[in-house]
C-alpha cells in the first residue's frame, strides 16, 4: 500500500531534483554567509559610533565606544539564569593607559550617559584618544579655554593637516628626488671606477659629477631647513584633553588627523563621515604597522601584478596551446606533454614560489644585475624580489590553466571553418590568425578569467618573490621610467595575513582584516567581471554559425 | 612565394589577376584559349586530367586507378552511392586531402597540364585557382562582406574600392546580391541555409578561380533553395569549370554535361550525361540509375 507511491516518487526522479537543488542551495548559503560575515564585521568599523561615559561601581569612570558584548563564560547562577553579560569598549589612549580595549561587566556599571562634548581624536600614532577638550595652547600659551576651545580647534586641525601634507610632499618628493639623483650620481662615479682606474677623460667627468653632487647637497640643506621650520610651525599648537581618569594630556595638533564629537552628530553627518572614512580607507596609505589608514598601495599592487601576469601569461599560454593543438603531431609524446601541463596546475603554489626565487630572482635577476647594473652591486637591482618576478612566477603558475582552456577553445572550432579557409587559398597561419583564433577567443578568455582569479588570490609564492609589508613607493609613479618593475610591492592577500597576524594591536586590526578581505574579493570580482564582459562581447560577435 | 615565370608551374601572379580592368572583373583565366580562336564544334578542351590515380587513407585505399578528363567550361558530375570515394576524388583536385595525416596519392592529377602533386606546386596558389563549396554551408562567423572579401584579402587585395566591387560582383555571380545588398555588414550566420550556401559560392567566386568544386552543395537544402543553386550552377559554367558531387541523380541529369559513376572507389563509367542516363554501357551503372542498386 505504501510501497507503490514511494516507488513512484523514486521513479519520478523528484528526489534527485531535490538533492541537486539542495546542493546548489547549500553552496549559495555558504557563499552568502561568508560574504555577510565579512561585510558585517568589516563595514561597521567606519561608522562614527556614539561615545559612552560610564561610571563603574568602584568609582572609576570610563569613556569609550562599545565594540561587542557577550555572556561571560560559566556565569550562570540562580540570579542570572542566562549568565551575566559584559561589553568590550574601545577606550583608546593606549599611550596613557597601556591598553586599547577593556571588558566591562554589565553589573559593574552604575550609570552611563552620552554627553555631547565627548571627543575622539584620531591620531597619527597610538590610535584614538577619547576625552574632553579643555584648552588650546600656542607655544605653551593658552589661546582658548573651556567651551571656546572646540570651535577654535577644528580650523587649526585642518591647517595642521595641510602642513602635514606639505611636509610629506617635501620629504617624499623633493628630498626623495634629491636623494635619487645623488644616488644615481654616486652610481655613475662608481661605474667610472669599475675597472679600478680613471683615464683623464673619466677624471674630468668624475669632477663634474662631484660638483653636481655638491650642488645637490646644498639644495638638500635648503630643503631640510624648510622642513625644520614647517615642523616647528606644525608643532606650535597643542590641545589639552582631560581623559576619563581626570588626567590631562597635551596633544600636538600635528599628531591629530581628525577630532569628532559623534554624540552631537546627526544621522546625515554620520553617514557623510562614514563615507569619508571608507574613501580614506580605499585611497589612503597605511599607518601604524598597517593597522590604520588606508590600503591603496595594496589594491594598486594587486591589480598591477595581475595585469603584468596577464600580459606575460597570455601570449605564452596561447602560443603553447596553438603549437600543441595545431602544429604538433598528435601522438603519445604530445599526450605526455598535455598530462604534464595538467599536472603542473596541481603543484602547490609555494613550490612555484621557490622556483621563482631560485630562477627569476637569483638566476635571471642576478644575471641582469651583473650585465646592466654592475655599478650598484653588491646592492641588487633586479636580483631581489620585485613585482616583475612575482608576476612572472604567477604567470608560470597559471599557464596550465590558459593552455588547457585555449586548447579546448581551439578544438571547438569546427573543421568546416578551417577547411573553408584553406580552400580559399589561405595558408595555415592565415587560417589560424583570421578564423581559428577569433572563434577560439571566448574559450581563451575563459582561461584568462580563471588564471586571473587564481593569480589574484595567490599569496604564498609572492611572499618569496617580492611582496613586502610596506612598500615606500608604488610600482608606477611620475619618475622616469614610470613603470618600475624592479620595485617591491604590497598585495591585498599578504596584507590580510600581515594585519591579522603580525600587528601589535590585534584587536584594533580585526576590522581591517575583514575590510581588506572584502576589498580583495571585490577586486577579484571586478577584474573577472571586466574579463567576462569582454568575452561576452566577443562571443556575440563570433557566435558559432547556425544553419 | 617566388614562382619562376619560366617554369611550367608558374602561376599568374595574384596581383596581375586583380589589376583593375575597365570591364569590371579582371580577365578570365581561360581568356588565352578564347584568344586562340574559336574551338571546333564538339571539341572540348581538357581542364583537369586524372590518369592512373590511386588514393590511400593510411592503410586503406579509397580510390583505384581513376582515369578521367574534365572539360573546360562544362559541369561534370560525380555520382555513386555514399562512401564510394566521390568526395575523396573531389578533394584531391584542390589537394584538400593534404590536411588529413597519412594520405597518399599515386598517379597524375593535372590542371591545364600541370601535375598538381608535383612538389614544386604552390598549394595555396592552386587552391586559389580551384575553389570549393562544401556539403554543409560553412560561412565564417563574420559579416557577409567579410566572408566574401576573405579570400581576396588573404591574397593581399586592399583598398575598399577594389574590394567593394569584388564583393558586389561575386554576390551577383552567386545571385545573392539583391537579397543581401542592404545588410552586407550583418552577420552571415543570420542568413537562411540556401542563402548561406550561395554565400559560400560567392566567397569562392571572389577568389577568381578557374574551377569550382562542389561537394553535395544541396544536400541540406529544401527543394526551392536547391532549385536556385542548380540554376546558379548552370549559369556558372559560362565562366568556370564546375565539378559537382551529388547523390541525387535527377540533379546530376539536370545540371551536368559529363557524368562519372563511382562504385567502391572505382570509376565504373564516365561519359556524356545524356549517354550515361539513357544508354549506360555498364550493367552496374544501369542498376544504379534505375534505382535497382543494392
Ligand atoms: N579521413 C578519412 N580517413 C580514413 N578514411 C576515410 C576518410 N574520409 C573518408 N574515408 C573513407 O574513404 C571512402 C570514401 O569516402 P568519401 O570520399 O567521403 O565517399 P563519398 O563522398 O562518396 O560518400 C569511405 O570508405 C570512407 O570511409
Ligand atoms: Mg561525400
Amino acid at each position: 500500500m505504501t510501497r507503490a507511491p514511494l516507488k513512484a516518487f523514486w521513479k519520478s526522479g523528484e528526489l534527485f531534483v531535490w538533492l541537486t537543488a539542495s546542493g546548489v542551495a547549500l553552496s549559495l548559503l555558504m557563499i552568502g554567509a561568508l560574504l555577510g560575515l565579512i561585510m558585517v564585521k568589516g563595514l561597521g568599523q567606519f561608522w562614527p559610533a556614539d561615545i559612552l561615559e560610564i561610571r563603574l561601581a568602584d568609582g572609576r569612570t570610563l569613556i569609550g565606544q562599545p565594540i561587542n558584548s557577550e555572556t561571560i563564560p560559566h556565569s550562570t547562577s540562580q540570579a542570572h539564569p542566562d549568565g551575566k553579560r559584559r561589553t568590550r569598549f574601545r577606550v583608546g589612549n593606549q599611550d596613557a593607559f597601556g591598553y586599547d580595549f577593556k571588558w566591562v561587566d554589565a553589573d559593574a556599571v552604575v550609570a552611563q550617559a552620552k554627553p555631547f562634548d565627548l571627543t575622539v581624536f584620531n591620531r597619527r600614532e597610538w590610535g584614538p584618544l577619547y576625552g574632553r577638550v579643555r584648552a588650546l595652547y600656542r607655544e605653551a600659551a593658552p589661546v582658548a579655554e573651556g567651551p571656546a576651545a572646540w570651535p577654535a580647534l577644528l580650523p587649526l586641525i585642518e591647517q595642521a593637516n595641510r602642513l602635514h601634507e606639505r611636509i610629506h610632499r617635501i620629504e617624499h618628493d623633493e628630498i626623495g628626488e634629491i636623494n635619487r639623483r645623488l644616488e644615481s650620481l654616486r652610481l655613475q662615479r662608481q661605474a667610472l671606477r669599475l675597472d679600478n682606474r680613471l683615464t683623464d677623460d673619466e677624471t674630468t667627468t668624475d669632477l663634474g659629477l662631484q660638483q653636481t653632487m655638491a650642488g645637490l647637497e646644498e639644495e638638500y640643506q635648503r630643503q631640510a631647513a624648510t622642513l625644520d621650520s614647517l615642523r616647528r610651525q606644525a608643532g606650535a599648537y597643542e590641545v589639552a584633553v582631560s581623559l576619563s581618569t581626570g588626567q590631562e594630556v597635551r596633544l600636538p595638533l600635528s599628531k591629530v588627523i581628525t577630532a569628532l564629537r559623534p554624540n552631537e552628530m546627526d544621522w546625515s553627518l554620520k553617514t557623510l563621515t562614514y563615507l569619508g572614512n571608507l574613501w580614506e580607507f580605499l585611497s589612503g596609505e597605511p599607518r601604524e604597522a598597517n593597522t590604520e589608514g588606508g590600503i591603496f598601495p595594496t589594491i594598486f599592487g594587486t591589480v598591477m601584478m595581475v595585469l603584468i601576469m596577464t600580459v606575460a601569461v597570455m601570449p605564452f599560454g596561447v602560443m603553447a596551446a596553438l603549437y600543441l593543438r595545431e602544429y604538433a603531431r598528435q601522438g603519445p609524446l604530445v599526450q605526455l606533454v598535455r598530462i604534464a601541463v595538467n599536472n603542473l596546475a596541481g603543484v602547490p603554489s609555494i613550490v612555484f614560489g621557490v622556483f621563482g626565487l631560485g630562477f627569476f630572482v637569483y638566476t635571471v635577476g642576478g644575471t641582469v644585475d651583473a650585465l646592466f647594473f654592475p655599478e650598484a652591486l653588491p646592492n641588487p637591482t633586479y636580483g631581489t624580489g620585485g613585482i616583475l618576478w612575482a608576476s612572472l612566477t604567477l604567470a608560470l603558475l597559471t599557464v596550465p590553466v590558459v593552455i588547457v582552456a585555449t586548447e579546448e577553445g581551439l578544438s571547438s572550432v569546427p573543421r568546416d571553418f578551417r577547411e573553408g579557409s584553406i580552400a580559399l587559398g589561405a595558408t595555415k597561419l592565415e587560417t589560424i590568425r583570421h578564423v581559428v583564433l577569433p572563434c577560439a577567443l571566448p574559450g581563451i578568455l575563459t582561461g584568462l578569467i580563471l588564471a586571473m582569479a587564481r593569480a589574484a588570490g595567490e599569496v604564498a609564492p609572492l611572499m618569496l618573490t617580492g611582496v613586502v609589508k610596506l612598500a615606500p613607493d608604488l610600482p608606477v609613479d611620475g619618475q622616469f621610467p614610470f613603470l618600475h618593475l624592479d620595485r617591491k610591492f604590497m598585495h591585498l592577500g599578504f596584507h590580510i595575513y600581515d594585519v591579522g597576524f603580525q600587528s601589535p594591536n590585534v584587536e584594533a586590526a580585526k576590522p581591517m582584516v575583514y575590510m581588506t578581505t572584502l576589498t580583495l574579493i571585490a577586486v577579484v570580482v571586478l577584474l573577472n567581471l571586466v574579463a567576462v564582459m569582454i568575452r561576452n562581447h566577443l562571443r556575440k560577435r563570433y557566435a558559432a554559425s547556425a544553419v | 612565394m617566388p614562382v619562376n615565370p619560366a617554369s611550367p608551374y608558374a602561376l599568374k601572379s595574384v596581383r596581375d589577376r586583380w589589376a583593375p580592368s575597365p570591364a569590371g572583373l579582371p580577365p578570365k583565366a581561360d581568356e588565352a584559349s578564347q584568344k586562340a580562336g574559336p574551338l571546333p564544334a564538339g571539341h572540348q578542351e581538357v581542364k583537369i586530367k586524372i590518369a592512373g590515380m590511386h588514393f590511400h587513407y593510411g592503410a586503406t585505399q579509397a580510390l583505384f586507378n581513376i582515369n578521367l578528363a574534365v572539360p573546360t567550361n562544362h559541369v561534370t558530375a560525380f555520382i555513386g552511392p555514399s562512401g564510394c570515394g566521390k568526395s575523396t576524388l573531389l578533394r584531391c583536385l584542390n589537394r584538400l586531402n593534404d590536411l588529413i595525416e597519412g594520405t597518399r596519392v599515386e598517379g597524375r592529377v593535372e590542371l591545364d597540364g600541370m601535375n598538381l602533386y608535383d612538389p614544386q606546386v604552390d598549394v595555396t596558389d592552386l587552391r586559389k585557382r580551384v575553389g570549393m563549396v562544401f556539403q554543409k554551408s560553412n560561412p565564417f562567423p563574420k559579416s557577409i562582406y567579410d566572408n566574401v572579401a576573405y579570400g581576396p584579402r588573404m591574397q593581399g587585395v586592399r583598398g575598399t574600392g577594389v574590394l567593394d566591387r569584388l564583393v558586389e560582383e561575386s554576390l551577383k555571380g552567386a545571385s545573392l546580391w539583391e537579397e543581401v545588398k542592404d545588410r552586407l555588414h550583418h552577420s552571415a550566420t543570420g542568413l537562411s541555409g540556401g542563402q548561406q550556401q550561395r554565400l559560400c559560392i560567392a566567397r569562392a567566386l571572389a577568389v577568381q578561380p578557374e574551377v569550382i568544386l562542389m561537394d553535395e552543395p544541396c544536400s541540406a537544402l529544401d527543394p526551392i533553395a536547391t532549385g536556385r543553386i542548380e540554376e546558379l550552377i548552370f549559369s556558372l559554367k559560362t565562366r568556370y569549370t564546375v565539378v559537382i558531387v551529388t547523390h541525387n541523380m535527377q540533379q546530376a541529369a539536370r545540371v551536368s554535361d559529363r557524368c562519372g559513376f563511382f562504385l567502391m572507389g572505382e570509376l565504373v563509367e564516365y561519359g556524356d550525361t545524356q549517354t550515361i542516363f539513357t544508354n549506360p554501357r555498364d550493367k552496374r551503372t544501369e542498376d544504379y540509375i534505375t534505382g535497382r542498386f543494392g
